[in-house]
């Protein structure tokens, strides 16, 4: 009797234990128990929440179709590259959002930087990892002269829009320079042999080229413009709970949960908020730097680049008045909070899409929420992180949270 | 009753008050971090030293986090009288955070009567942000740091 009372006395604290659990998790994992705060956070990064493509008055083809054709075309050009062997449909696959699944991005050459996704980002103040760019048509221009994507230069590139595209461009821009007398290669960006044959150009030749430069930009922007987030499980789970009808069999358990963690405890929503899920700011995550490639200071000197653009929105080039380059002319430009800061990306689609940060440093979801939970210093300025105290189980959670943002076929 | 029943109906008892409590615990768990108690939301303040009454009005209302907007910020001196010609320069940041603003916001007109306009306002989190207005004029320096909460 003494030896059975001790057996159920256990098996009565084992049930108590699995009962505890089980309610624990049915709690967070039933809908009708979130709060009225996690319910509009939830529904603050709900897709429908996404504002209108917004206008981009520095480029005033941004919504011309002719263009957007024009564009997708010199999107996929090879020949526009110097070895004509890369686009920008080389590193950013459509079928695998926008970007090619390497740490780091391969044209001609290797880059220093993860290839970006694409999608959505018409809404963003600021493109690259370290927003060097303020509009789609001036970063689309950065990898056409980079030496190691296309390699290509200005002049060339112009001639060759004279060759292959001279009736679009022509309609939309209106009559490309004389080409006579000009180099073949010449750009202030180029090898020395380019950058001194672009000297030799008068500065009406150069301004000429520019012009024809940046249109190239504007048209790549108006496509680029067009590729947008589709809805997703979260979504759908979302939109639902906003509704107020009963949508458990949307989002699995551990799946709930890791959305709990994300708009609570693990503070992912601080910097991945709206329906992008970014801010679209800078942070300082502590992202290890990778050895043997160059220093690299993230945001500190974007934010220069980007002020001294001739390609920006207050630039000859941009058709936008300067008033209206809001996010230029009030833009943050000096101080520690940028030292080795980089954009978080869009996390819609993230778990198609390893490996994760500027350089590809983390091959998976879970490397990438483990450092999230470590919050190790900053190999230089400051890390934003403190350490979640996440168990095992909770980050499981959060990679399962992540998944549900993947768009499917 | 037996002893054993007596058990498991104390078992059947302890099983939900034990939920109760899981429940409870979770649900402190889950709170995000809380903002100090008796945090003054105003929009109409005393500066530091109370060299002026400064009012803050903004153009986006509710204000939506990752949008630019701007502030109308109204000076006037203690007893009322609209404080003309100021010099305003604004900062902020999240003092849970340890971040400034991300923008750098500034005084794009004089409106008159006391009325500045100020451009270039974001906030890019949820949370408690503050916003401090630095004023110099005739009357003097002084500093109005406000709360907000989105």
């Amino acid at each position: 009797m003494k030896r059975s009372g001790i057996f159920y006395a256990a098996a009565g604290i084992i049930a108590l234990v699995v009962l505890a659990g089980f309610s624990y998790k049915e709690r967070i994992f039933a809908n009708q128990n979130w709060s009225e705060e996690q319910k509009s956070l939830i529904a603050s990064l709900l897709l429908d929440a996404l504002p209108a493509l917004p206008a981009d008055p520095s480029n005033r083809v941004a919504n011309d179709p002719r263009a957007a054709e024009l564009g997708q075309a010199l999107f996929n050009d090879k020949r526009l590259s110097a070895n004509a062997k890369v686009a920008c449909a080389t590193c950013h696959l459509r079928d695998r959002q926008f970007q090619d699944g390497t740490p780091l991005g391969h044209g001609v050459g290797q880059t220093n930087r993860r290839t970006m996704p694409i999608s959505g980002t018409a809404h963003a103040p600021f493109l690259f990892w370290d927003g060097r760019k303020d509009s789609q048509w001036a970063q689309a221009l950065g990898p056409l002269e980079s030496a190691v994507e296309h390699g290509s230069d200005r002049t060339a590139l112009a001639r060759r829009l004279a060759v292959d595209y001279r009736r679009d461009y022509e309609r939309l821009f209106g009559p490309l320079p004389e080409f006579t007398g000009l180099p073949d290669h010449a750009s202030p960006e180029g090898n020395a042999a380019a950058k001194a044959a672009w000297s030799k150009m008068t500065e009406g030749e150069r301004e000429a080229i520019n012009r024809v430069f940046a249109n190239i930009g504007k048209a790549i922007a108006a496509f680029e413009r067009t590729i947008k987030p589709r809805e997703t499980r979260f979504d759908r789970y979302a939109r639902s709970l906003q509704a107020g009808t009963a949508p458990n069999d949307q989002l699995s358990e551990p799946e709930i949960a890791g959305l709990a963690l994300f708009i609570g405890k693990g503070n992912c929503i601080n910097c991945h908020n709206g329906p992008l899920l970014t801010d679209n700011h800078f942070h300082n995550t502590g992202v290890p730097a990778v050895e043997g490639l160059p220093e690299d200071t993230g945001r500190a000197l974007g934010a220069l680049q980007v002020k001294n653009d001739p390609f920006n929105c207050r630039g000859r080039y941009s058709d936008a008045a300067p008033s209206d380059c809001t996010e230029l002319n009030f833009m943050v430009s000096e101080g520690d909070e940028l030292l080795r800061a980089y954009k978080p990306p869009s996390l819609r689609n993230v778990a198609l899409r390893p490996p994760y940060m500027h350089a590809g440093q983390f091959r998976s979801l879970d490397e990438v929420v483990r450092h999230y939970n470590k919050a190790p210093p900053a190999p230089a300025g400051h890390s934003e992180l403190e350490p979640l105290k996440l168990n095992d189980r909770e980050v499981h959670a959060l990679q399962a949270f992540l998944a549900t943002l993947s768009e499917e076929d | 009753m037996t002893r054993r029943q007596i058990l498991k109906s104390r078992l059947l008892w302890a099983a939900p008050l034990a939920l109760i409590t899981m429940v409870g615990l979770g649900a402190a768990a889950k709170m995000r971090s809380p903002l100090p108690e008796n945090l003054d939301l105003s929009l109409t303040r005393y500066s530091d030293a109370g060299l002026y009454q400064t009012r803050l009005d903004t153009d986006m209302n509710p204000v939506s986090i990752g949008a630019m907007h701007a502030f109308i910020v109204t000076l006037r001196t203690r007893d009322g009288r609209p404080v003309e010609k100021a010099a305003l320069t604004i900062d902020g940041g999240m003092p849970q955070h340890g971040h400034g603003l991300p923008t750098t916001p500034r005084v794009t007109a004089d409106l008159g009567g006391g009325r500045y306009r100020v451009e270039g306002i974001k906030f890019n989190m949820p949370g408690w942000w503050t916003v401090t207005v630095h004023a110099t004029s005739g009357a003097g320096g002084d500093e109005t740091t406000f709360n907000l909460k989105l």
